[in-house]
């Protein structure tokens, strides 16, 4: 057995184990779907994100324009702020719309964007005026049985 | 007749008590003994390469192969209430806690423990450790404690390749076959798996169970009677010994490691 060769080998394979670890311990962080470089972001505010979370993918009719580059709160407007990273081939009107939606009944939160009719385009670093919140399920079941019994309340 | 079985049920608890006391003690020569392994590290890179390079093809391949049915498997249960995008966080989170190392460990031990059960029961049966103590070489410093650390060095390199193996036969099965969204998969897996939490304690868990395996392997292998049947019967017990081993370990580990989480 040629002594060399065969320090070749384990190297390899220490080598390729540490990979594996590093693999697992990041977690491929930089597997990003939209890159930097062709993307541009805009600011969106929220009064509540429900479940969002950073990486979400960002939705336009239902396909796939960017990603959730940041989310973080403001202290002085007590609103979450978005960071949403779109890509540059699509352009969206200044009057567009940001709603947190869920896929599926318990699926993980997106954000949806509706194009406005504003003939300007978003540049980078613009902010997104029309938001609407991430429903939460105990709102609404709160509005309606308050429904409910407003409905039987002798009038 | 009845006089005979409890006779020979005692005579099995004693010869069972014996091998343990023999076993740990066996267990703490490899210890003492280890500083030939390190000092001359070649012997130990040698066997690393029998136990670690050449069970790789066998690693790789079931890890791939385990992580696509779990994408295949868990896309369909997960379908059913509509959160498709957590397949990544099931085959991660099952892989890097369970399945890497409790598989890639059993896997190890018909692989890798069968193998130096039978090298050493037959160096025995053939008197080459006999030989080697005529020369005043050790044989538990020359022979047996290399293989215990290439063992214990290899088994948790051979999980974390199986884990990652496995997410790359998840990704494949769930994004690349199905169409789950890319970066949801990464994503939420990302954001469900913590490194200490799970990788840590999945590395922890197979340095464990390597300990376990080179030990029960060297062990019955040193200790198989010195006859081309003795040496059969030790390669046999040692996969299941050791099989048996890393299931129980695995409970008991899991047991300390989750706890909180339950």
């Amino acid at each position: 057995m040629n002594k060399t060769v065969l320090d070749l080998w384990v190297g390899l394979f220490v080598i390729a184990g540490i990979v594996a670890l590093l693999f697992l311990a990041l977690k491929v962080g930089s597997m990003s779907a939209v890159k930097t470089s062709s993307s541009y972001e805009v600011v969106a505010r929220f009064d509540n994100i429900g479940g969002l979370k950073p990486r979400a993918p960002v939705k336009s009719a239902g396909v796939v324009v960017g990603r959730v580059a940041d989310i973080r709160f403001d202290n002085e407007t007590y609103e979450a702020a978005v960071t949403l990273r779109l890509d540059k081939r699509y352009a969206f009107p200044k009057d567009t719309s940001a709603a947190i939606m869920t896929s599926g009944l318990l699926g993980e939160q997106y954000i949806g964007l509706e194009a406005g009719g504003d003939p300007q385009a978003l540049k980078d670093q613009d902010r997104i005026f029309l938001t609407q919140s991430a429903v939460v399920l105990e709102n609404l079941i709160g509005h309606f049985i308050y429904g409910k019994a407003q409905e039987g309340a002798p009038q | 007749m009845l006089k005979q079985s409890i006779e020979n049920l005692g005579n099995r608890t004693i010869q069972g008590v014996w091998r343990i006391g023999f076993a740990a003690r066996f267990f703490v020569a490899v210890l003492l003994h280890s500083g030939t392994a390190f000092r001359r590290f070649g012997l130990t890179i040698r066997e690393m390469y029998f136990t670690g390079v050449l069970s790789l093809i066998i690693i790789l391949v079931s890890g791939l192969f385990v992580g696509m049915v779990l994408g295949l498997q868990g896309y369909e249960t997960l379908q059913t209430y509509g959160s498709e995008e957590a397949l990544g966080v099931l085959v991660a989170l099952s892989l890097v806690r369970e399945l890497g190392p409790v598989v890639a460990a059993l896997l190890f031990a018909s692989r890798a423990g069968s193998a130096i059960t039978a090298e050493i029961g037959l160096m025995k049966a053939t008197e080459q450790l006999s030989a080697m103590e005529m020369m005043a070489v050790d044989p538990i410093a020359r022979v047996v404690a290399p293989r215990f650390w290439a063992g214990v060095i290899s088994m948790p390199l051979l999980a974390a390749l199986f884990s990652a193996m496995g997410i790359f036969g998840g990704y494949l099965v769930g994004v690349q076959l199905i169409g789950v969204d890319e970066g949801a998969f990464w994503s939420q897996m990302k954001s469900a798996v913590d490194f200490e939490e799970d990788i840590l304690n999945g590395v922890i868990k197979s340095v464990v169970f390597g300990i376990a395996i080179t030990t029960i392997a060297l062990f019955e292998g040193y200790d198989a009677p010195p006859t081309a049947e003795g040496v059969s019967g030790a390669t046999t017990r040692t996969v299941v010994t050791s099989s048996l081993a890393v299931l129980a370990l695995d409970f008991v580990l899991t047991a300390f490691m989750f706890r909180g989480l339950g």
